[in-house]
């Protein structure tokens, strides 16, 4: 017997079950976009849930930066060779050895825009149709209006005046040659949501979710992870400290918190008491309020 | 067998006139619920006092696309999610203009409670009269209408009296007797009566906004409706573990299932039994409406996708439905044009067999002499369908008697229908 404690909306569970096989019913080639990231293991426990006891019926698609966390590698190896899963993995390194995007320069140099080009890229090599996502609509105000089924043109467009109106839980996946759709079966969760199911469902996240030294540097009042991948002034001084990251993106645009909640616990104590939302420490989204936005245009998943 | 003791989720729609304070309203909600992280805060703060405002602007939380806060307008449903240690509360945030009929259509089309706004220095207005209409043709359980700008109206109780009659007027009809209304009071502005006793107008008795809907009752007769599971999916592992595994996955429509029962497959109308109702690796006894589940039966029949499973009502396949459709694309609706229908999950092409009448939404009128339907138009029309579907009507069974319109060569859902 599993006596859950309550705290999440089992219906959510339930809503994104049924996304999911909507996707494998009206799709021919899916994917599930993994980054290593709460959310998209959510998203695996949910599609494993949809089709038990039978597998899967798409594989992961990693878009590595190669900025990741190793952490966060090493753990989506690990997740992949438990449920025997397919993972594909594409890399950004080889958009910019193909001098189809260029690295960018200075102190705030960052992967994250150029994801946009690999991913679009393999969906188009490997024709995948549909791509699922961990996105919720809580993260950000330009997600608030994406729809369960996001209809991308050729160049992975998403135009906000031109979405399908969403009636009911009826999902309307067809689509014309070319185009391909982004599927969020957690539209609906919010953060606490998440943290709620990966609790009562007791799932394995990475370890740099939980509390632990690091070697960090301070920037804008917020605290940077040190990596190869970043550029350092000479007066930005690093040292170590316990912290956890609340969300997982680049080492190169993921702040991290002070934090000693080692526990699921107490990271959800933490959550239910902090001040700062969940992209107030994603530096990719501060560059100018639309950052959303204007990234979702061009492709952004 | 788990016991999940659930936290519920309550959705709303919200709905108002340009101007009448809707996206304040909801910033006040989240602001008073401390919905809203410092962050999000501080960066309104900063865009209010950009735009020489003196106080701060709750509505920019919820006007997300460059293009609203341009204009100072909200353009599409947005999503808007807070939590009480009661329940989850999910607001599809709809725009007021005129031209924007189908997202209201498509807000309501999910939600528990409805709640109408309106300005206590207009009352009601060409709007309230369609926001109504709305509501009462997507049957929403429950509509709240909220009277917001009590301030500018010195929280007067004879004006707030005099628009409750006035509605209660316009309401003064059979076709509106089944709807249940509540009428706040508020000032979104100054967070009078949305999560807090109201200061200013203690002649108040009712609750307060939050209080109203964390005691709503949702879905209270949901297991009361005829049982209807749609077949999402057909799970057949062929693992050596799951050799002869055959499970229908899918979501319970309405009503209940539980192992034992004695079901018929629509369309083949085979009789079976149900063998076991599985969740993950768990086996329940029981499936409650809108849960996910995958059944199996005790007799090999055939069932494929968008066959459904039901208890009783085998004459529920129909290849005719009249309804009233919602027309939301730029190009019309026209008799005799063929769609694609999806019903559900279940999917089949139709072909417009007439047009009978389009409703004046905001004088709750018929005009008998339509030959289209427009963008934003609601009617009734006949259709005829090249194969059957399973369809309860919508006033009796709320989840299981709609359909969306698919335009056949643009793939866009161009219309919602409401089976009669």
């Amino acid at each position: 017997m599993r006596v859950f404690d309550g705290q999440f909306p089992r219906e959510l569970e339930d809503e994104a079950i049924y996304i999911i096989r909507e996707v494998a019913a009206q799709f021919e080639k899916p994917a599930i976009l993994f980054s290593g990231g709460k959310d998209s293991i959510t998203l695996v426990r949910l599609a494993q849930k949809a089709f038990y006891p039978g597998k899967i019926p798409f594989p992961l698609l990693h878009i590595d930066t190669g900025h990741n966390f190793p952490e966060t590698i090493a753990f989506r190896d690990q997740l992949v060779e438990e449920l025997g899963l397919e993972l594909i993995v594409k890399y950004v390194q080889d958009s910019i050895d193909q001098q189809k995007v260029q690295e960018e320069s200075g102190k705030y140099a960052s992967r994250n825009a150029l994801q946009t080009v690999t991913l679009l890229d393999a969906i188009e090599e490997l024709k995948f149709d549909a791509c699922l996502g961990g996105a919720r609509r809580d993260e950000e105000k330009a997600r608030a209006k994406e729809r369960i089924f996001s209809v991308r043109d050729d160049f992975g467009q998403w135009d906000a005046k031109r979405q399908r109106p969403e009636l009911f839980d009826m999902l309307n996946g067809r689509i014309n040659v070319g185009e391909n759709v982004r599927v969020f079966p957690i539209s609906n969760w919010t953060e606490i949501d998440v943290w709620n199911y990966i609790r009562e469902e007791k799932l394995q996240i990475p370890s740099i979710y939980y509390a632990h030294e690091r070697e960090i540097f301070e920037r804008d009042g917020l605290i940077w992870p040190d990596s190869p991948f970043i550029n350092k002034s000479e007066n930005e001084e690093v040292y170590k400290k316990v912290v956890r990251f609340r969300t997982v993106g680049d080492m190169t645009c993921t702040a991290a918190v002070e934090s000693v909640a080692d526990h699921i616990d107490t990271v959800i104590d933490e959550i239910l008491s902090a001040t700062i939302s969940e992209r107030g420490a994603r530096i990719d989204d501060k560059r100018s309020e639309a950052a959303m936005e204007k990234r979702k245009n061009n492709g952004y998943f | 067998m788990a016991i999940s003791n659930n936290k519920e989720v309550l959705r709303i729609a919200t709905a108002g006139s340009v101007d009448d304070g809707k996206s304040t309203l909801i910033g006040r909600l989240l602001f008073d619920t401390n919905s809203i992280a410092t962050d999000k805060l501080l960066a309104i703060e900063e865009s209010s006092r950009r735009k020489g405002l003196e106080y701060v602007d709750l509505s920019l939380l919820t006007d997300g696309l460059v293009a609203e806060r341009e204009q100072g307008i909200t353009i599409d449903v947005a999503h808007i999610y807070f939590s009480t240690p009661k329940r989850k509360f999910i607001i599809a945030d709809t725009p007021g203009h005129v031209e924007y009929t189908r997202n209201m259509v498509t807000g309501a089309s999910n939600a528990d409670v409805s709640i109408v706004l309106v300005d206590a220095r207009n009352g009601l207005v060409e709007q309230t009269h369609r926001h109504l209409y709305i509501s009462h043709l997507l049957k929403v359980p429950r509509v709240i209408v909220c009277v917001n700008k009590m301030d500018l109206v010195d929280y007067s109780q004879d004006r707030f009296n005099e628009i409750v009659s006035d509605f209660k007027r316009l309401l003064d009809s059979e076709e509106f007797m089944d709807i249940e209304i509540d009428f706040i009071p508020v000032s979104s502005l100054h967070g009078e009566n949305i999560a807090n006793e109201p200061k200013k107008m203690d002649w108040f008795e009712g609750q307060n906004l939050l209080d109203t809907l964390e005691s709503i009752e949702v879905g209270k007769d949901d297991d009361k409706a005829p049982s209807r599971f749609p077949v999402q999916y057909v799970i057949r592992p062929k693992s050596e573990q799951y050799h002869d595994f055959r499970g229908y996955a899918g979501k319970v429509a309405s009503g209940s299932f539980k192992v034992g029962d004695e079901v018929s497959i629509l369309p083949s109308g085979l009789r079976s039994r149900i063998k076991s109702i599985n969740q993950f690796d768990e086996q329940l006894i029981n499936a409650r409406p809108k849960q996910s589940v995958t059944i199996t039966l005790e007799d090999d029949v055939d069932v494929s996708r968008g066959d459904m499973i039901v208890k009783s009502g085998n004459d529920i396949t129909t290849k005719n439905l009249n309804s009233k459709v919602c027309w939301m694309d730029a190009t019309p609706l026209v008799n005799g044009k063929t769609y694609k229908l999806q019903h559900g999950i279940n999917e089949t092409r139709v072909k417009v067999s007439s047009i009978n009448y389009k409703v004046e939404t905001s004088a709750f009128l018929k005009d008998e002499t339509v030959s289209a339907l427009t963008l934003n138009d609601i009617g009734g029309v006949s259709l005829k369908l090249s194969k059957p579907v399973f369809a309860d009507s919508y006033s009796e069974n709320r989840s299981n008697g709609s359909f969306i319109l698919i335009d056949e060569f643009t793939n866009n859902t161009v219309g919602v229908g409401f089976v009669n």
